[in-house]
Order: structure tokens, then sequence, then C-alpha cells
């Protein structure tokens, strides 16, 4: 009996192959966003997590030179005899044939757990690391790019090293690069003995570099992985959706044989369990295909991603893609849990309906009636969550527990609200085939509302993150346009070459402005403290957000401090309350709190004066130049050469901005193309919704043709209709992705950095999308009415003489 | 001539070669005239009615409506003539499924754009639909279907009825009232009536009867 | 203190070993070996012997504070060599690892230091006498005056020494033998140090005077393969003697022991395995192991038959190869104090 159930219910995929095949397409699909997106997560995340290995000295504070050049190996020696824990570290280029080497050389000893890559520092050989020709670690593709060349250490391949990197031994590095005795800077390891001389005293030379030095980098970093992060999410959910919709349509496609299966006398128990197996089946064949096409959407955007992170961290990263079993396992498993979700539901109500239960499409959108009223009510309670959340909630789990509430209230509000809109339209139809046109969409809405759903996921994530993009951009520029306002940047070797440099440049430029600063604690956390000239660049330009009146003023007059907004939130002050400094007798009034995107620490903002009175320890190095932009670049040519300074120390604002901008750039290149692929995926389960109802609709078609409409007329109609769902959609979209780009700038931000981004909305955007929407919507509906228009009368006629 | 329908021919394509259906049929039926068309079950009794209504073509032969040769008019002319002068009762009723049984009733009607709304009620009344008015097809039992699929054949007051066993589901005095109601109609508007129907006894009552075996009239 | 060398070797020349530069019996592939016949050589013995594959000097104090309160201090510079002999620069086959701790009754301090030689930050010479590694350092005009200093995160001391007895040759003239098979390491001691100084802890210093002792030794052999553990004293008696004895725990159950009996007078007398006697009397648990921080010790040739019970238990080094030492209270037919020291638990 069993096979002969098995036969038939096969027989059914067999007469339908189109069913068969959007329904593994359908499945497929889903599981190859997800794991798209996750292999390129798995891989970004990989990749930051050796390019922050790699770059793991920059978690420690350093001691550089203050000239940029190399320095003798007995400062630091004398160093460790005056009790600092410093470690040396010698880097230059070597060009070996072909390919340019960066060689980073490590005393492996004395070196800080931590600053060097896992795999370099884990392994046991010592002596061999040491002894020439000592061992070099480098990436596996460098490994084999230099295989072969003389003069070099035994190469190691590791996937700890980023690509054209080699890591080796310091004195092996000082032979290789012919820098005898020679160091590039030191490593300060965190934990240091409670004696030491003072720096000065030793190293004059030396400057300590706080370990946050790459912060803004580290944050935009950041930055992107939440994004992919959040589009992870909600590739998740839009994937969810289309699995759901094409396994429940698949079982209500059946339903007709299920009920005479069970008038035959097939028990319930073995229907459902061969019904459990095959989706079981379904789901790994559709699963496999999907992991693989999501492997083939990753291998396809990670060269942006790569080239995102080599902005970022202006390194080498491999552009490949390595297969990870993690994410093989994780596509299948989305697949498996998918479609056992969307069967559970549909076994569910097949075990609970009685076996002669009508199997009239009109009956299951009625059954599904009640179950509207469930969902809705589901989406209240999930809308309720994420307010609650948003009021009460705090923390990154929170921001993204409010991004999933969110979002899935919405999908499970869709077909309520689109029924009840629908059902208005019908009541306010005049004519006889408005009226049926609404009545049939209302009825339709059961088969195409996960389809609908996953579309609105997608319009909302796209809205959504779209907004949230384009306002960081936006936010980021302006903040760059104002924080570098100076034409350039310049940064003295000492003292006395700053005062020269002052003295040089007075007649040359328009101002000077010393951009002098110290480290101290300030309101119980470590945190940066400037002091700036009474000057119209800072008047015109400074990004504030909120501030008491006259405040620059208040700034000269050396009574007022600004602090930036990270300081604001974390020590809860605000313009107006007072705060004290280290070292200053009473206390200062915040007269303002200004934006400092990308800056993880707090940072306060003092009148020069009150500055250099409070802290004249502080170097006085660093000076903005305001100068006619067009003669900035001579003037950093003439500065170089009358100084000798090295090009290190003088920045070029628009090249900072133009680099700036460009990682912002392709960081979300990224982004973009999974926006429109998440669009195209779900039109396509549209598509696929649309074709298998489409078989299902014939009957309901049918009458109405043979009342006098042409086929024509109804394929027009049955195209009008999926518009119209779609402008439907894309309407409640809206804000939907707005409130999730809210979510995403008020609330995951600000738990992930500690800064709020203002939100800009851009409607063209949303044009756009909605003629995407259109479009999506359009396409998919096309083939099914086009089938319509040209089925042939014998078709529609077999409705009349066939028992339903 | 109302409908004049001469040596018809249709086959049906299957698996296992043509099916040969009508092999030449050929009747008339005048205005205000009413025909019975008996035949054993597979005979091709509903594949006749189907061309008739313009729904299929035949594959050889001419069916003309009113002297209109169904065979020239084109898709949105079949559709056309479907839509205002012909009243379809399907053996399986055809009912649409999301328009409740008002709607239903006058669709066609509406369609056609000659609502009457007192002979709708008039119909409703005769048909017994009064309290079904709300329901939707699937809350009615299969006579109810067929009861309304009569009414919303006759609603548009149609030229020709064509009318595919519109008794089968219903009891004996039902369906002697639709039959009376239907030939009422007929009588009325000069309207034709070409009725398929299984029971002699019905049949007996229609002006003629023609009985389809071995694909021809006999 | 052949133990510490013996794990030191684990790590740095393990990997030789796997590499075929070394062979694993006495013979170590270039370095000189311990020769019985050889004679000590003063100043130069205080010195490096970079031939050698080990070496180290090792400073242990019992202190009492202006406080009332007992202490002790380590101070140890060890040496090993990946291949014999010096050079220049990191290309030197040399490197260094410091030990530095303080113990009070409730509190045990450890830092620990690695360097490498030829660049400066860490290395010994004989005359004017001087071992350092980073700001760490045991310096004098000589051995018999030296000056001692070291710091960690949370403490720090500086001490002077100065000797009030000879130096005194471990085993036969300073050959000392560490295992039935014939391994061996040159050893001398200075157990005469009188100590006064300062210790520098997180409340404050403390001025502390009391008794100290130096261990030369250097070696180029590792110990059996079947000896696991050693378990080391060195002891001040209140009458003016020392002892000295250790015990290699071998895996079949037995010991090997040897100990030195150094009079008031400075006269040494050395005894070989198993005239001395070491039992565990009390165990404590340490750092998640078992540990005897309480020791029986016999020496029936001398009539010595005392307890040994830590100062503070928890004196445990958390170092890169941890182990356990720390000051002891002496009781029983001889009171006084000293250091132990445990390793391969
Ligand atoms: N779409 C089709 N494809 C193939 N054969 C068909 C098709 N539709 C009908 N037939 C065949 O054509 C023949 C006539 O069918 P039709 O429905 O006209 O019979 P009928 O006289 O109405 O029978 P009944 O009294 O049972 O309703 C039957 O043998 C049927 O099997
Ligand atoms: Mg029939």
């Amino acid at each position: 009996m069993r096979r002969a159930t098995l036969s038939a219910m096969l027989s059914h995929w067999l007469r339908h192959p189109l069913q068969l095949g959007s329904l593994l397409l359908g499945l497929a699909l889903a599981t190859a966003l997800w794991s798209g997106v996750q292999a390129i997560n798995a891989e970004a995340r990989a990749s930051y997590a050796r390019a922050a290995q790699m770059l793991g000295q920059d978690r420690f504070a350093q001691l550089v030179p203050r000239d940029g050049q190399r320095f003798d190996q007995s400062v630091f020696v004398a160093l460790r005899r005056a009790g600092w824990q410093v470690s040396p570290v010698l880097e230059g280029a070597l060009q070996t044939d072909g390919q340019q080497l960066r060689v980073l050389g490590l005393d492996p000893l004395s070196a800080p757990a931590g600053s060097a890559p896992q795999t370099v520092t884990g392994r046991g050989d010592l002596p061999g690391f040491l002894t020439p020709p000592g061992q070099g670690y480098a990436a596996p593709q460098t490994v084999r790019a230099l295989a072969g060349q003389p003069g070099l250490p035994r190469l190691i391949a590791s996937d700890d090293v980023l690509p054209g990197l080699l890591i080796t031994d310091i004195g092996i590095a000082q032979g290789l690069l012919e820098a005898s005795g020679q160091v590039s800077r030191l490593i300060l390891a965190p934990e240091q003995p409670r004696r030491r001389a003072p720096l000065a005293a030793i190293a004059p030379g030396l400057t300590q570099r706080p370990p946050q030095a790459r912060a803004d980098i580290a944050a935009l970093t950041d930055s992107f992985h939440l994004n992919l992060t959040a589009f992870g999410l909600l590739s998740f959910a839009v994937g969810l959706f289309i699995v759901h919709g094409a396994i429940g349509l698949a079982f209500e496609q059946r339903r007709p044989m299920f009920r005479t299966l069970r008038a035959l006398g097939v028990p319930l128990r073995s229907l459902i369990g061969l019904l459990m197996a095959e989706v079981l089946i379904l789901a790994l064949i559709a699963g496999l295909a999907g992991v693989a096409l999501g492997y083939g959407i990753a291998a396809a955007l990670l060269p942006d991603v790569a080239a995102t992170l080599r902005g970022l961290y202006g390194a080498a990263l491999p552009g490949t893609l390595s297969l990870r079993p993690a994410w093989w396992a994780g596509g299948l498993g989305i697949a498996v849990i998918g479609a056992g979700a969307a069967a559970g539901q549909s076994l569910w109500r097949l075990a609970h309906l009685p076996p002669l239960a009508p199997a009239q499409p009109r009956a299951w959108a009625r059954a599904s009636a009640r179950g509207l009223w469930r969902q809705g009510a589901a989406a209240l309670g999930l809308g309720l969550a994420a307010f609650g959340l948003a009021v009460f909630g705090s923390g990154l789990v929170a921001g993204f527990a409010l991004l999933g509430a969110l979002l899935l209230a919405a999908a499970l509000a869709l077909p309520g609200i689109l029924a009840l809109g629908l059902g208005v339209a019908e009541r306010a139809a005049k004519g006889v085939l408005a009226q049926w046109f609404w009545a049939d969409t209302r009825q339709q809405l059961p088969g195409l509302s996960l389809a609908l759903m996953a579309l609105l996921l997608a319009l909302a994530a796209n809205i959504g993150v779209g907004t949230m993009v384009s306002s960081f951009r936006l936010t980021f520029l302006g903040w760059l346009d104002q924080r570098l306002v100076a034409e350039l940047y310049v940064t003295a070797r000492d003292e006395e070459e700053a005062a020269r440099l002052r003295q040089w440049l007075a007649p040359r430029v328009e101002a000077v402005l010393p951009v002098w600063s110290i480290e101290a604690p300030v309101a119980g956390a470590p945190a940066q403290i400037y002091g700036v000239a009474d000057h119209a660049t800072y008047r015109d330009h400074w990004p504030l957000l909120d501030a008491l009146p006259g405040v620059w003023d208040r700034l000269a007059a050396g009574e007022a401090v600004l602090i930036n907004e990270q300081m604001a939130r974390r020590a809860g002050l605000g313009p107006g309350d007072a705060l004290t400094l280290p070292g200053a007798n009473g206390a200062l009034i915040v007269a303002g709190v200004y934006s400092d995107y990308g800056n993880p620490h707090g940072e306060a903002l003092l009148g020069q004066g009150l500055f250099t009175t409070l802290y004249p320890q502080a170097p006085r190095l660093r000076h903005a130049l305001r100068l006619p932009p067009e003669e900035a670049p001579a003037l950093a040519r003439a500065l170089v050469r009358e100084f000798g300074l090295p090009a290190g120390n003088i920045r070029d604002q628009a090249a900072i901005k133009a680099v700036s901008v460009q990682v912002f750039d392709r960081t979300f290149t990224v982004t973009a193309a999974l926006n429109v692929l998440t669009l195209g995926v779900a039109g396509l389960a549209m598509l696929t919704s649309l074709l298998t109802l489409a078989g299902m609709r014939l009957p309901q078609l049918a009458p109405v043709w043979a009342l006098g409409l042409t086929r024509a007329h109804l394929a027009r109609l049955e195209l009008l209709r999926a518009l119209m769902l779609a402008a439907l959609t894309m309407v409640l979209a809206v804000p939907v992705g707005l409130l999730l780009a809210w979510a995403l700038l008020a609330v995951v931000n600000v738990a992930a950095f500690g800064w709020r981004l203002p939100m800009f909305t851009f409607p063209a955007d949303w044009l756009r999308l909605g003629a995407l929407a259109l479009l999506a919507g359009g396409l998919a509906a096309l083939w099914p009415a086009l089938r319509l228009a040209r089925m042939a009368p014998a078709d529609l006629l077999k409705v009349f003489a066939h028992e339903r | 001539m109302l409908l004049e329908a001469r040596d018809i021919e249709k086959s049906y394509g299957t698996g296992a070669g043509a099916v040969r259906v009508l092999s030449g049929v050929s009747f008339r039926a005048a205005a205000g005239e009413s025909v019975a068309l008996t035949g054993e079950s597979g005979s091709g009794k509903s594949t006749l009615l189907h061309l008739c209504a313009g729904l299929d073509r035949p594959d050889a032969g001419e069916i003309r409506i009113d002297g209109q040769a169904l065979g020239a008019l084109d898709d949105r002319g079949r559709a056309a003539l479907r839509r205002d002068r012909i009243g379809l009762v399907f053996q399986q009723f055809n009912l649409i499924p999301s328009l409740p049984v008002a709607a239903n009733l006058s669709f066609q009607a509406r369609l056609a754009g000659r609502q009457d709304a007192a002979w709708c009620a008039a119909l409703a009344e005769r048909l017994g639909l009064e309290g079904l008015l709300r329901r939707y097809p699937e809350q009615l039992s299969g006579g109810q279907q067929q009861r309304v699929a009569i009414g919303r054949a006759l609603a548009a007051r149609p030229r020709l009825i064509l009318a595919d066993e519109p008794t089968g589901n219903l009891d004996e005095a039902t369906g002697d009232a639709v039959l009376a109601l239907m030939l009422e109609l007929v009588s009325e508007t000069g309207a034709g009536l070409v009725m398929v129907t299984h029971s002699a006894r019905l049949a007996a009552r229609l002006d003629r009867r023609l009985h389809l075996s071995g694909g021809r009239i006999a | 203190m052949n133990v510490k060398a013996l794990i030191l070797w684990l790590l740095l020349a393990a990997p030789l070993w796997a590499q075929g530069f070394a062979g694993l019996g006495g013979g170590a592939e270039g370095f000189a070996t311990p020769s019985p016949g050889t004679v000590l050589e003063f100043p130069a013995d205080h010195g490096p012997h970079p031939d050698f594959r080990i070496e180290w000097w090792y400073l242990t104090a019992n202190l009492r504070g202006a406080d009332g309160r007992d202490y002790g201090v380590q101070w140890t510079l060890f040496r090993t060599a990946l291949a014999p002999g010096e050079a220049e620069g990191w290309q030197s086959p040399q490197l260094w690892m410091g030990h530095a701790a303080l113990t009070t009754p409730e509190r045990h301090f450890v830092a620990e230091r690695l360097a490498r030689g030829g660049v400066g930050q860490a290395g010994a010479q004989a005359a004017p006498f001087e071992v350092w590694v980073d700001e760490w350092r045991m310096a004098g005009p000589d051995v018999s005056e030296i000056a001692l200093t070291a710091n960690g995160a949370d403490f720090g001391y500086d001490l002077n020494l100065s000797a009030d007895g000879p130096l005194i040759p471990q085993g036969a003239g300073g050959y000392s033998v560490k295992s039935a098979g014939g391994q061996a390491s040159h050893y001398y001691s200075q157990p005469f140090y009188r100590v006064a100084g300062t210790l520098h802890l997180p409340e404050g210093s403390v001025s502390v005077s009391g008794q100290g002792w130096l261990d030369r030794e250097w070696s180029s052999q590792p110990l059996e393969a079947t000896q696991e553990g050693w378990d080391w004293i060195s002891l001040h008696l209140d009458e003016g003697a020392k002892l000295m004895g250790f015990q290699l725990r071998q895996s079949d159950g037995t010991t090997y022991t040897s100990g030195t009996w150094i009079g008031a007078d400075g006269r040494a007398e050395p005894f070989g395995d198993g005239a001395l006697r070491m039992t565990p009397v009390e165990r404590a648990a340490v750092a998640g192991r078992d540990l005897p921080v309480g020791w029986r010790v016999e020496l029936p040739g001398r009539g010595l038959d005392v307890t040994l019970r830590a100062l503070n238990p928890e004196s445990w080094m958390d170092t890169l190869f941890p182990y356990w030492e720390g000051p002891v209270r002496v009781g029983g037919s001889h009171p006084g104090r000293g250091y132990l020291e445990m390793t391969g638990y």
C-alpha cells in the first residue's frame, strides 16, 4: 500500500513538473541567498580576524620615532634596562622577483602575547625561528609566489598571515632589509612594572602612540560587519518565507489527492510519514543546489569584499573563497529546517481537516481567514515587543531582537492589511468585473501571501539598509568636510622644529592653527583633550549637535569645554553641565556637544589659551594650515624640501577625503549588490507562486471566460493583479523600511558604536525601488499571464468536465 | 434560424491517439423552441453543447447563431456572443468561487450590461435562493449550486439557453419547477433552449428530442 | 635545580632533538660536558659558560621585615643555548629567562622576563660581577658583595647582600652527580649571605634583613628520561650550619638523593645517594595540583630530623614553566628556615 501511495504522490510531480521545478527552485534560492550571505560574512569575518591579528600590534600602545625614521636597537635595550617592557619591530619593503614583499621582523621572546598571528607565535620551533636562515611565515599564495627565491628564510605557509607579508625574526629581518641593528618601532606591553624611568630621559626620540591609532578604520570595519550581519538576518527572513511559501503551495495543490487517498483507506499516519520523507529529500536536493548557488553568489561578490577590506586595511586580502563546512551545513540546515517548519504547518492542517473537507481553494481561503486573525494577533504582539525593545531595550542583542521583531511583525501583518484593503476595494467597486477582480484577488491572497511577505521584506530591507547606508555616507562625508576643513596638516618632529615651522609658515599661509592634544582621563574614562585656536575654521564648520549660545566665545574665553557625542552619552553630559578636567582648578561648563563619527573614545575641546596653561607638557607638534586649496600640493612639496619632513607628517586633506570616500563607497557596493539580489529572489518567489497558482486558478477563471471574457482580457487582469499587489506591498514596505533604518541607525548603531546617526530619507530612491518592485511583480506575472492568454480552449473546457 | 449546426466533427487527442466524439452532427433549433439532447454517457453531449456556445471550435462543420457563423468570429467576437446571447448551465455548475451567490447570479447579466434587478430578485425567489444570497458557492449543496448556475444563465435573458443536465442534482419536484421556469422564459422571450438530460420524462416535456449516438444524431 | 632546565629544554631543545641536531644521551652535540676533574676558577666561573647548554644564577633569601613578618625572595636568571658559543647581535644562540618572586605569608608575587643574548638586553659577566635581564640586576664588585633588584607589575625589591663565609663547591669539588647513570653538573653555592634592603609591596615598602643563598650551576646534559621531578631544599639552621639537599623522583617510585652539610665554619660534607631522606607530611591543593607543602627531612649521619612547613603554601610560580618555590620554616632537631623547590607535579 505504501508503494501505491508513494507512486500516487510522485505521479503528481510527474504530471506537474513545473510545480516540482518551482518548489525546488524556491527552496534552492532561499538556501542560496542565505548561504551566499553567510559565506561572504564568514569570509569577511575570517579576513577581519586575520587582518586584526596581522595588525595585532596596533592593539598595543607603541613607541614610535618622532622623525619616522628607523633607530638603533640600543634604544630598545636602554628602555628594557630602564624597566620598559617593550618589544622591537622592524618593518620594511623587500623587492623580490616580480613582487614587493613587506617584511615584518619580531622578537618572539619579548613580544607581548597577541602581538603576532597565532600560528607564528604558537609553533614550538623557536630555535628554528631564531637561528639563521630562520623561518618566514607567509600566506600560502605568497609562499608559492616566493618559491625558489634565494636569500629568504625557510618559508612556512600560514593562513593567519596576510598575502604579501613575511613575518620573521627581527635578526633575520635586519639581514633581509640590510638594516643591521635597526628598529622601526617598539611595542609597549600592556603590563608594565611598577617602577620605570621616564621615557624622555631614556629615549627622547620616541613618543608613545596610543593603541587606538586605527580606531577610525576599525569603526568603519565594524559598521561594514554590522551591515553584513543585518543583511544575513534579512536574507534569512526572506529565505524562510520563500521556503515556507513553496512548501505550503506544494501541499495545497495536492490536497484533493490527499483527500482521495485517505478516502480510499490510506492511514493518516503513513500519509504523513511519506510526506515528511518527501519533504526531507526535496529539501536536501534543493539545499545542495542552493549551497552551490550561494557559493557562486559569494564568489561573485567576494572580490568586492576583498577590495573593501583592502581599502580599509591597505593590505592585500585573499579574494578567493574557501569552502567552510560551517556554511555548507548551515545552508542545508536552513533548507531542511525551513522546509520542515513549512511542512509542519501544512501537515498539521492535513491532520486536522476531516478527510472529506471541500478541496476548493475557496475553502482554503476561508480556513485561513481564521489564520489571518491569528497572524494579525501575532503581528500585533511582535509589533508591541518591537516597541518595547525600542523604548526599554539596550545593547546590541536587544537591537537585533528589535530588528527581528519588527520585520516579522511587518511580514505577518501584510496579508491581513492587504485583505482589509482588498475588502474595502471590493465593496467600493462599481462594475461587475471590478468587483470580481477584487474578490478574486482576495481569494488568491493566501496562496500569494508568503511570496508577498518575501517581497515586502526584500523591499523593506532595501529601503532600510539603503537609507542607513546613504545616511551614513552623507553624515560621514559631512563630518569629514567639517572636521578636515584645513587644507594641510603638518606634524613637526620636535618642538624646536615645530617653532621653526610656525615661523616659516606664517607668511606663506592664511592661518596656522595648532592641533595640540594630550591624553588624560575625563569623567572617569580615557579621553583625548585638544586645544584649538579661536578661528573661523572651527566657528563655521565644527559639527555641533547641541550647544549653548555663544559657544565659541565661551570656549575662547577659557570658561567652557566642548565634548564629543561619545563622551556626552557615556558620561551623561549635555550643554550647561559642569565638567572638571584633570589638572584644572574649577569646573568648566560644557558649552556644546559635537558629532565625532568613527571615534570610539571620548574627546574634549578647549580654547588654546586654557589648554596651554593646563597642559604645558603637551607636545606642540601638529598644525592645521589654511590656504587656497590649489596651493596645497606645492606647499606640501616645499615643506618636504625645506624641512625634510617625512611624507607621513604632511597630510593633504583632499587626499584623506578621497581615500575615505573610496573606502566607503567600496564598502557598500556589496550591500547594493545584495540588495538587488534579494529583490530578484523575492521576484522569483512571486513568479513560482504565481505559476503554481495559475494551475489551481483555472476553475476560477474558466467560468468567467465561458460567461463572455476573452482569454487575453483575463490575462491582462492577471497581470494587473500582480502589479497591483506589488504596488500595495511597496507602499507598505516604505514605512517598514524606514522603521528598519531607524532601528539600525538609532538603536543598533548606538548600541554598537556609541553614536547615533541622523536619518536622511531619499524618496527618489523609493520611486526607483517602486519601479523595480513593479518590474519584479510584472515580470513574475508575465509568464503565467501569457500562458493563460495562449491557453487552448480545450484546456479550459476540461475544467467544466472535471470534478474538483 | 436561431441555432444551426451542420456536419459537426470533433475529436480529442489523447495519449492513445485521437478519439472521435462527433462525426457529422447536424441539427437546428428555432427561436421559441425547446430541444432535448439525450445520449448515453460519453456520447458527446457536453462536447456538442460547448461547441454551440463557442467555447471550442469544431474540427469540421459549421455552427451559426442567428445566422452568424461562429467560425468567422475571433476570440473577442465569440466572447461577446457568449456574454450577450447565450446562457450556459454547466454540468459541474462552475460558479465563481470568490463571489457570493447574489453576485454569481447577476454576474453575466452585469457583464452583458443588461442587469435587471427585479428580474434577478424574481429568479432568486423562483429558484428558492432568497435565503442563500450572501453565501459563497462552497457553502451550498450541489442542488443549490445548480440552481444558482441556472439563475445565472437566465438572469441576462439570453437568446439561447444551453443547459447541460441542469436538473441532474435536483429532486423531481424541484427539477420540474426549474424546467417550468426555463420553458416559461422560452415562451415569454422567444429564446431557444437546448437541454441535455438523461431523463426521458423531462425530455418529453420539450418540443423536440435529439438522440446522440455513435457521433451522430440518430 | 636541573629539573627547571629539563623543562626549559623541553621547550627550547626538544625541537632540536626532533630535527636531529642533538643526541639524547650525555654527549650533547657540540656542547661541552661537565667532567669530574674540573677545578672551579674564580672569578671566571661567576660569569657565563656559553659552551654549556644550560646555566643559572639562583638566589633565594629568607627575610624578616621591620614589621616583624617573614618574607621570602627569589631571583633567578637562566641561560640556555641553542648552540654552543656566543655570537654578536640577534645571531647569538643564547637565550635568557629571569624569574623573580616575593613571598609573604598571605601572598606570592611573580614576574618573568625573557630575552635574547647578543644585544645587551640580558647577560652575565664575571668581573666586575654583573648578571642582568632588563632592569633586573645582580651586581657587585664581586660575588661576595652584591646588590639585587627586580620588579614586577605589582611588586619589587632592592637588596644588598654580603657574604661572611666561603663559596661551597657541591658534590665532589663542584662536580654534582644527578643520577645513578652519571648525569652531572658543575655546581657551587654561596650560602652565607647577610641580606638587608627594601621590599616594595602594593601596600607600601618594608625594610627587611635576613639570610641569602646563591646557587651557580651549569651543565649540558638532560636528566634521565625516567626522572619525573625534583624536590630541592636549602636550609639555614639556627645553629649556623646549612643544609643543601635534593631528591630526584623516578618513574618507578624510587628516588635519587644527594645532599651537602655545610658547617658554620664553611666546611662542606657531601652525602651520596640514600643518605638523605625526604618524606611528604602535609599536602595541599595548589594551582589545581596536589603538592606536598610539608616535609620530614632526615639526615641520620648528622642526627638531623626536621619538619619543613611552607610560609605560604600558595608559592606557585605561574611562569612559562610553572613550579613551586617558596620559603619554609624548619622545626625539629635543628630549627631554622630555608627554601623549598618542587617541580614535576
Ligand atoms: N479533453 C478531453 N480529452 C480527451 N477526451 C475527451 C475530453 N473531453 C471529453 N473527452 C471524451 O469525449 C467523449 C465525449 O465527452 P462528453 O463530455 O461530451 O460526453 P457526455 O455525452 O457529456 O457524457 P456524460 O453524459 O457522461 O456527461 C468522452 O468519451 C470523453 O472521454
Ligand atoms: Mg456531459
